[in-house]
């Protein structure tokens, strides 16, 4: 350390000794946002796995269940089409662990307490966290489709539909991520994050996820995709690829993700503020 | 301490009867009166567990009384805390910082969230980084920083915004002396130059004596006891001289010279020791006899009242960790990386 002296009051760049006003919130969000995406690019360990899992997913599904589409009222001729849409939530929520988590290492790790003594609003706080996983769900979107496509999928939105799957993924980002945000708040531990992992392959797995609700022959698991809001959420991307333009179910998708989004974001904001200092 | 209702100075800090109990937990703060007078350098002295982190968490907003009353820069900790937060900077025990972004990273979100504007943003960024050391390490993620090199980041980040009020908790734990003594320099700097008033915790006697202008000693919760560190030291005792006698046959006569000056207190080994009657103006007197009588000594060594005396006087026990600060030997010092300033 050099033996200069650390001006902390009034210097050639110092503030007003005594501290300074509040920042505008686009600015804090801005701040925040770029820490988030800064943090994202530089941990690839927690990045990747979440990308390839959901790919090698849904290679096998693609390779070992094509003959499900021979079945009368199956809705497309190809498997790949058809499951492709499981695949950006299974990622979604796969991102949701890492918002969560990351949240959760601040709060032990101290950071958040730095944060805290800074004249940051809460709202700047969880903008930043969820910009990060925005734009991860973007980097996904994109990269499913184009392996998609690439495998020989359709996508009979055609490039409007990109656009529409890029907003749905969004609003689908930030529900689930709003989740992990409310665990992380709460608890302030990134095992308590981690422990939600099951419960959300649970919602997952009976969800009309390997086949149309329709065509799933028990009651009680097709009841179970009836009543679970993730099998809407697969059904408006799945019909963005199988056919096209479907009003319905887009309806429902981001009606449904747009419920939990705001939910969970009003819950989420709600824990902050109870842990965040009057 | 308790002052009543004297109303605290502009950037000072009065604390009246403090507590903080945790759920199912101790009363890790127990009812704490303390003054902390506007440029003063305050140490928080105390073991492990003592109630200074608790104290500094209480006083930056972080963790709410139980009890008691707390006034930071004037402003009430526990209803004024967007203002109180506005006053302060804190260097927290644990450097709060991100590992995955670099040091500049770290400064252009502080700056940016505590609204300075963005033409000073960068120039008042490297204007700490420079002044801590880091300006060869900036661009590097803080996750590779030695623990030397995060405190003096998180140093500099508390005072992005020009606190009037500073809170360090455990600065230099860990640190290598050499980090440890400028980091003592600039504490005091900022009090000296800037008019800072530092809040210090630290369970170091040497950093205590040699840096703050006043002590408080802190065990179990409660202040066992408060004032300068001269203050307390002569509060407790007079000095003691300690001889070994070159010739071990000699001890004896060693012994009865002694004893006309003090009364016998332990000694280390084959030593003997007197506590002094009067001041250390006898000293001349001592050596002299000890001359006349012709006993040639091996060392003679004058020791004065220490902090942690104090600490055994009021608490009944040694301060932890005071042997090594007393001898002058700092924790193990960390290896800074290739590149550290």
């Amino acid at each position: 350390m050099s033996g200069a002296v650390i001006s902390a009051g009034p210097g050639a760049a110092a503030p007003q000794a005594g501290g300074t006003d509040r920042s505008p919130l686009p600015i804090q969000v801005w701040a925040m946002a770029g820490r988030s995406v800064i943090r994202l690019i530089r941990q690839p360990a927690l990045v990747v796995p979440s990308v390839i899992f959901p790919l090698f997913l849904l290679g096998v599904n693609a390779g070992g269940l094509n003959a499900a589409t021979n079945i009368p009222g199956f809705p497309t001729d190809s498997y790949l089409t058809f499951a492709i849409g499981f695949t950006f939530i299974q990622a979604a929520i796969f991102s949701t662990m890492g918002a969560g988590q990351s949240l959760a290492q601040d709060i032990e790790n101290g950071f958040f307490s730095r944060l805290v003594l800074t004249p940051m609003r809460p709202s700047a706080l969880m903008a930043g966290q969820l910009a990060g996983l925005i734009l991860m769900g973007q980097f996904q979107a994109l990269l499913y489709l184009a392996v998609g496509l690439v495998a020989g999928a359709d996508f009979a939105a055609g490039v409007g539909g990109y656009f529409v799957l890029a907003a749905l993924v969004s609003v689908i980002s930030i529900g689930f991520g709003g989740i992990g945000l409310i665990m992380a708040i709460r608890t302030g531990s990134g095992e308590a994050v981690q422990g939600m992992f099951p419960l959300m392959f649970v919602l997952l797995f009976f969800s009309s996820m390997t086949l149309p609700r329709n065509l799933i022959e028990q009651d009680w698991y097709r009841f179970l995709a009836t009543i679970n809001p993730v099998s809407y959420l697969i059904e408006a991307i799945r019909s963005l690829f199988i056919t096209g333009w479907d009003g319905e179910a887009l309806a429902l998708g981001f009606g449904i993700a747009g419920v939990v989004a705001v939910l969970s974001i009003a819950l989420a904001a709600r824990s902050l503020k109870g842990r965040m200092l009057k | 301490m308790g002052q009543g209702a004297r109303k605290a100075q502009p950037n000072g800090i009065e604390v009246e009867g403090l507590v903080r109990e945790f759920k199912n937990g101790p009363r890790a703060v127990d009812g704490i009166d303390l003054t902390v007078e506007p440029g003063e350098i305050y140490g928080f002295l105390g073991p492990n567990g003592a109630g200074k982190s608790t104290t500094v968490h209480m006083l930056t907003t972080l963790l709410p009384p139980t009890a008691g009353s707390a006034r930071v820069a004037g402003l009430d900790v526990a209803t004024q805390g967007a203002e109180v937060r506005k006053m302060i900077g804190a260097a927290l025990q644990e450097a709060a910082l991100d590992p995955n972004l670099t040091g500049r990273e770290h400064m252009k979100l502080q700056t940016a969230l505590h609204g300075l504007p963005k033409a000073q943003r960068a120039r008042r960024g490297d204007e700490l980084i420079e002044r801590v050391g880091l300006s060869d390490a900036a661009d590097r993620r803080v996750g590779g920083y030695s623990g030397g090199m995060k405190r003096r980041l998180d140093l500099a980040l508390a005072l992005v915004h020009g606190p009037r009020v500073l809170f360090l908790d455990e600065p230099t734990t860990g640190l290598d002396p050499q980090s440890r003594a400028s980091l003592w320099a600039e504490v005091t700097r900022l009090s000296v130059e800037d008019g800072v008033t530092v809040f210090l915790t630290t369970q170091y006697l040497e950093e205590a004596d040699q840096l703050a202008n006043r002590v408080g000693i802190i065990d179990a919760g409660r202040i066992a006891a408060e004032g300068t560190p001269a203050a307390l030291k002569a509060e407790i005792g007079r000095p003691s001289v300690e001889v070994l006698p070159v010739d071990p046959a000699r001890r004896p006569e060693a012994e009865e010279i002694l004893l006309r000056f003090g009364t016998a207190v332990p000694a280390s080994g084959e030593a003997l020791s007197v506590r002094l009657n009067d001041g250390i103006e006898v000293l001349a007197a001592i050596v002299r006899s000890f001359d006349s009588a012709g006993i040639e000594l091996a060392s003679l060594g004058l020791n004065e009242p220490t902090l942690d005396d104090v600490f055994l006087a009021k608490t009944g026990r040694h301060l932890e960790g005071a042997g090594e600060a007393d001898s002058g030997e700092m924790p193990l010092p960390e290896a800074e990386p290739a590149g550290a300033a």
